[in-house]
């Protein structure tokens, strides 16, 4: 079983990490026009075939992999090859990015003085840059940043720019295209469009695949996309999307290039520009369209201190050396290459292995500050906390975090109170400090009706949580283990395994645990918390130690707002849930079912109002077969098995063994 | 100083003389335009030099004596730094031979970081007492004896034919080690001395293992370490007449253990030629050939050895087999020969082959394309593929090949062919604009009567230029093809300079070739670096045949390895590691080299479980006690 693998944990906190610099800080010394107009001559990959925009979009256009699809669409649908030509031609218009220097130089100009005015410093790790410019030589490389803001890519292509490095193609929701001016902008800068979703649309999915494999093969230029698919709002990873992993992996499988490099990037934010809007988001009230006149109203937004920005360039991956052993490429060679074909079973299963490994490289290189830390402890003490012990318990959860691996921006001869007062100094629209004890600023600013009330409240504890959700991945395994122990009631080892594989299983759209992974994740919590000495990991069982009990307590309540959050939709399906209600209407009614609960006292947890955790729970009870979607005419309605619903929520609640539980599941 | 005629020394051997009577055909001493002098036995002979290789052999069974031992190809040829420090090609059986090269040096130490004051030489002499002593089945020999069929158990004689030219043969020779090696050679002289040997050896559980030219480069000549039987090597050396022709049909009955360019020669005598050109084809025997399913350069016009064969005769232990008819095609079930081309000696010795032939061409004429780069290039051959207009022969070199070729060339002899050559190089680099580091070249051949050759070359040279490329003259086309007779004598020379290399082939679909070609090239560059090599190595291709639906790909590829403890297993991971790269890029497993032992791992995944069934099957039927031990393919 587990502890039989040959895995054997690295230790974390001894990974070892680059420093950084600040680009800005030439900036503010220099001529920001001399600047955006010095002369830029980036190194390109050595098999590049250069060629034009337009050529590039002729040569989508001609590409086998298009004809095939043309005709094979012209012979399904009776439509003449021409007119699905001009289709496709039309899309790809729509689509293409015109990477213009003196768009980029425009942005260089305009966003050195916004940065400045922003933020205190974009530090950036060099040798990153040094390992990507090297990368950037030798193969088509993919670039990998996390998503929390619209900031990212701008920032990434300052950066590239900033460091004389090609500027990347990235790509882009439609969404943006609906800013008049500032999508063909963007379109200049190098980005291109893709609508949200087109699932059945074959010419859509050819020409946007072709059209991004060309670039790559061609060594056109690097390739930018979020593995993540979307801004996370809530400040913790996203699970990855696959589609375009799978695309920019294909050239590779079929020999079209020796190896391609994934460069996971990750950008940290010590504040979230879209902060307060994101939380208003989870809550319900809609997002803004983007239009350029919002993007002027943001302006106000310039007059804030955002703090610093750190952007940590992994180290390229060879998706040669990950696929070594693992893809059969031989599997392309009875096939004609540019015949579209479903990827493979261990295909799949590979891309996706690999999607979640690049999520947590990105992760594991995310800058915390130790505000982070702050508004963790902050969460659990709702009604306060005195300032002494908050500095203490800050200097506590500091040595925990980098035990388990932890990116602190936390310099040793920065004494803790000074830490905490800094921190709660820059976010004082979250925090009330008053008579030496801090508070979360729950007390809305003119009271309205008491919905109104919660509302306020409960965007101030997301916003709050944001923060805290930023070291969760640390924690991630350990707490699970923790929570598992709590739940199976005994320290059997196997009873324990079995709940933390239930409870890996139940969180795996919350958080960045790869599938199949179990074994290896309950190994290296198991790893973590007997090297601080929580528990004892014997052949059989696994016990908590004397001191383990504080750790143990601040893990599993670190996760409670989660598990609380499930067992809500849980409730909700059991009890209030109409018979085969619409989908569409499911977020809005779990949201007034847990406001009714909230109002009345029986629930405490602001965090199970928040539209991410509700949407992931679903997720989660349809992976688990919990509630089903039946399809009637155009609506997509939701089924519960009502008796499973009620028997999760239980086990969730700790309330039936985990035995039983199984049995009950059966 | 006497003569010594070929009957004689025949008729002592026949007669039971001791191998030990006519050993040693030392060194050559000098030479002349119609003489060599040589020495046997310490006392001199003159033998005259266009005695090739069929005559000799017929005279003396023992080849090492005009042929390396511990390297490629003839004693007197080959390449040596002079005292001035220039590469030098001695002998004088090629166009090269006793030339200068004077670029080569340069080429050599810049390409592999190799210099001359680091050497490597090789054991000089033989020493027989390191060979492992014969274990002899006194019984088969007994049987033998009274057959008449000649035999040997001399060290050199089994040393001989106990190795291919595989890098890690060579490489262990040149060191004077000897692993398992046969433990007795016999010179049947016909077929019915095969049917003979066969038979006893059937009777005496003995292993054969069939011997050709020795060119194999598939390990397939290895002896299987742990094999404990006696180990018979059948050298076929003598069966090499021409039975008859028949001018009606165009077809030559000839023993298979002739060589290439003796069958060639004595062909051209009565005006024909097979057209059968491998690279190897001086050394290379018919049997082989047809074990192996060998390709000529020429195949385009002649055919491969598939395309060219009419008949065989194959001597098995369950009997012989042959078709009864010589009907050009028949339907009569699976082909039985194609159990018998590419079996690699696992089934039975291949004895007598009918064979096309056709009249001499009227008319030869090489050339040469300049590419800007390779893409075109191939680009080019596609078409000229596409348009099925490809001339006897057509290959293309990547830039790397190219540069070798030009380091190849000789001292220039006259100030004007040196102006020439600047003014063709500034004209193609500066002019055209082809950057000097990404153009390839096409080396050409054309065949047949003179009007239609010219016609042909016309055809080619518009395809060409389509492909933006520009004639470079029939010198370079030459010299293209040069460089493939001596490139295994290079080998040797590298050899002594710490830099070891080989070179191996594939097939491929046309819309891969490019796909391959990088891949492939690139997959070494990195495992050598990977595996401590401590120079960048030498990886280079050419696109030599083309197909209806793909191309033939060769690569060459070579290292300086200085600083490693064991380099010969580090160059058997690289070359493991290209071939993966090459079945994952849609390469074959092997175009023309075989499969041997050296390629054996990868059978199950090219062929199928099924088909190696198949392949079992016919085995087992056809020689059930493993009398054909090599143990190759399967």
């Amino acid at each position: 079983m587990a502890s039989n693998t040959l895995y054997s944990p690295r230790d974390p906190a001894l990974k070892k990490r680059d420093d950084f610099e600040d680009i800005l800080e030439e900036r503010r010394s220099s001529s920001d026009l001399r600047y955006a107009l010095r002369c830029y001559v980036p190194v390109v990959y050595k098999g590049i075939a250069p060629c034009k925009p337009g050529v590039l979009k002729t040569a989508v256009l001609q590409s086998d992999r298009l004809r095939h699809v043309v005709a094979e669409m012209s012979k399904e649908t009776g439509e003449s090859a021409d007119v699905i030509r001009e289709e496709a031609s039309g899309i790809l218009e729509e689509m293409a990015h015109r990477l213009r220097l003196g768009t980029v130089r425009f942005f260089a100009y305009s966003l050195s003085k916004a940065f400045k005015a922003l933020f205190q410093r974009v530090r950036v790790n060099e040798d990153g840059i040094q390992r990507l410019q090297q990368s950037i030589q030798e193969h088509p490389v993919v670039l990998l940043p996390s998503h929390r803001s619209y900031m990212d890519f701008l920032i990434m292509s300052y950066i590239l720019y900033t460091y004389d490095l090609s500027l990347p193609v990235i790509a882009a929701g439609m969404d943006f295209l609906g800013m008049k001016i500032v999508g063909e902008m963007l379109r200049m800068s190098g980005a291109f469009f893709i609508r949200r979703s087109f699932g059945g649309d074959k010419l859509y999915w050819a020409v946007f695949s072709e059209y991004v494999k060309t670039m790559l093969r061609n060594g056109y230029a690097p390739i930018e996309f979020f593995l993540e698919g979307t801004r996370s709002r809530t400040c913790k990873s996203l699970t990855p999307k696959l589609g375009l992993l799978n695309i920019v992996m294909e050239p590779f499988f079929k020999g079209e290039v020796f190896d391609v490099s994934l460069v996971p990037i990750s950008i940290s934010y010590e504040r979230v520009l879209e902060e307060a809007l994101y939380a208003r988001e989870l809550l319900g009230v809609p997002k803004p369209k983007e239009s350029t006149s919002g993007l002027l109203k943001a302006r106000k937004i310039l007059s804030e201190d955002y703090g610093s920005i750190h952007v940590y360039f992994g180290h390229p991956v060879s998706l040669r050396s990950l696929a070594q052993g693992r893809i059969n490429r031989s599997q392309y060679n009875l096939l004609p290459r540019h015949i579209p074909r479903r990827p493979s079973q261990e295909t799949q299963a590979f891309v996706n292995e690999t999607a979640y490994r690049l999520v947590r490289l990105q992760e594991e290189n995310m800058v915390l500050r130790p505000w982070v830390l702050v508004a963790a402890l902050l969460l659990q003490n709702p009604d306060g906390v005195d300032m002494e012990r908050l500095v203490e318990q800050t200097s506590w959860l500091r040595g925990l975090a980098v035990s388990f691996g932890a990116f602190l921006d936390w310099p040793d001869y920065v004494s803790a109170s000074k830490a905490v007062a800094s921190s709660l100094a820059l976010h004082t629209g979250l925090v009330r400090t008053e008579g030496g004890r801090a508070q979360l600023a729950m007390e809305p600013k003119e009271p309205g009706s008491p919905e109104e009330d919660l509302f306020d409240r409960a965007a101030s504890v997301l916003s709050c949580a944001s923060y805290r959700n930023q070291i969760l991945h640390v924690f991630l395994r350990p707490a699970l283990l923790g929570m598992a122990m709590q739940m199976a009631e005994a320290s059997r080892k196997d009873d324990i395994y079995s709940c933390f594989s239930f409870l890996r299983d139940v969180f795996s759209n919350e958080f960045i645990l790869c599938p199949g992974g179990t074994v290896q994740d309950f190994d290296e919590a198991c790893y973590m918390l007997t090297k601080c000495a929580a528990v004892h990991v014997q052949k059989q069982e696994v016990v908590a130690t004397e001191k383990g009990q504080r750790i143990l307590s601040f893990l599993t309540s670190l996760f409670q707002p989660f598990l609380k959050g499930y067992q809500v939709v849980c409730r909700f399906l059991c009890e209030d849930a109409p018979e085969g209600f619409p989908e569409s209407e499911y977020v809005a009614a779990v949201r007034s079912f847990a406001v009714k609960r909230i109002l009345s006292g029986e629930l405490t947890c602001y965090e199970a109002l928040s539209s991410d955790v509700q949407k992931n729970a679903l997720a989660a009870l349809l992976r688990m077969k919990v509630v089903r979607k039946l399809k009637v005419g155009d609506q997509v309605t939701l089924r519960v098995n009502k008796v499973a619903a009620n028997t999760l929520e239980n086990k969730l609640g700790g309330r039936v063994s985990t035995q039983k539980a199984l049995l009950a599941r059966l | 100083m006497f003569s010594l005629t070929p009957p004689q020394l025949f008729g002592s051997k026949k007669d039971g003389v001791k191998q030990a009577e006519i050993q040693g055909l030392l060194k050559y001493g000098w030479h002349t335009e119609a003489m060599v002098l040589t020495a046997i036995r310490g006392e001199l002979v003159v033998i005259p030099v266009e005695w090739s290789w069929l005559t000799l052999s017929r005279v003396l069974f023992s080849r090492q004596e005009v042929m390396k031992w511990n390297g490629w190809g003839y004693s007197d040829s080959r390449f040596l730094f002079n005292k001035k420090g220039q590469a030098e090609f001695t002998g004088r059986r090629y166009r090269l031979s006793g030339m200068v090269l004077p670029s080569l040096k340069d080429w050599f130490e810049s390409t592999f970081g190799a210099s001359l004051q680091h050497k490597s030489p090789a054991t000089a002499t033989l020493n027989a007492s390191a060979v492992p002593f014969p274990s002899l089945n006194e019984a088969f020999l007994q049987d033998l004896k009274s057959t008449g069929i000649p035999f040997s158990h001399e060290a050199e004689d089994r040393v001989f034919r106990a190795h291919g030219h595989c890098l890690h043969e060579i490489f262990a020779l040149r060191e004077g080690k000897f692993g398992r090696v046969p433990d007795l050679v016999v010179w049947p002289n016909c077929h019915e001395d095969v049917v003979k040997t066969v038979d006893l050896a059937c009777r005496h559980n003995v292993c054969l293992i069939p011997y050709g030219g020795g060119t194999s480069v598939s390990s397939a000549l290895e002896c299987p370490p742990d094999e404990t039987r006696c180990i018979v090597s059948l050298d076929t050396s003598q069966m090499s007449r021409i039975l008859w022709i028949d001018e009606k049909n165009l077809t030559a009955h000839v023993e298979a253990g002739i060589v290439g360019q003796d069958l060639e020669r004595l062909l051209n005598e009565s005006g024909y030629c097979t057209g059968h050109e491998p690279d190897s084809m001086e050394f290379s025997s018919l049997g082989g050939w047809v074990a192996t399913r060998a390709s000529g350069m020429k195949k385009n016009v002649y055919g491969n050895i598939e395309d060219l064969v009419v008949h065989i005769k194959m001597v098995c232990p369950r009997g012989v087999v042959e078709k009864s008819c010589q009907g050009p095609r028949v339907s009569i079930g699976p082909d039985i020969h194609h159990f018998i081309m590419g079996s690699e000696g696992t089934l039975g010795v291949v004895t007598e082959v009918t064979i096309k032939i056709r009249p001499m061409p009227e008319y030869q004429k090489y050339g040469s394309v300049v590419f800007p780069n390779f893409e075109q290039g191939v680009a080019c051959l596609r078409e000229v593929a596409k348009q099925r207009c490809a001339p006897a022969s057509i290959r293309l070199m990547d830039n790397a090949q190219f540069q070798f070729g030009h380091a190849l060339k000789p001292q220039v002899s006259s100030i004007f062919t040196s102006f020439l050559d600047g003014l063709k190089k500034f004209y193609i680099t500066k002019f055209k604009g082809f950057d000097p580091h990404h153009l390839c070249v096409a080396t050409l051949l054309f065949e047949g009567d003179r009007e239609r050759v010219l016609q042909h070359e016309k055809q080619v040279y518009d395809i060409a230029a389509k492909f933006g490329g520009l004639a470079a003259g029939e010198d370079n086309g030459q010299r293209g093809y040069m460089l493939t007779f001596v490139i295994a004598y290079l080998r040797d020379l590298g050899m002594d300079y710490y830099v070891i290399g080989e070179s191996f082939e594939t097939s491929v679909p046309w819309d891969r070739v490019l796909d391959l070609c990088r891949n492939v090239k690139e997959r070494i560059v990195r495992e050598c670096r990977e595996r401590g090599v401590q120079f960048p190595p030498l990886a280079t291709c050419r696109v030599t045949q083309t197909y209806d639906a793909g191309a033939c790909v060769y690569f060459y590829f070579a290292f300086n390895y200085r600083g490693l403890a064991d380099p010969v297993n580090i160059y058997g991971r690289v070359e493991h590691a290209a071939r993966e790269e090459i079945l994952a890029n849609g390469g074959s497993l092997s175009h023309h080299h075989g499969v041997g032992k050296l390629r054996k791992h990868w059978m199950p995944e090219s062929i199928s479980d099924v088909g190696i069934g198949m392949l079992k099957s016919v085995k087992e039927y056809v020689d059930p006690d493993n009398i054909f031990g090599s143990r190759n393919l399967l």
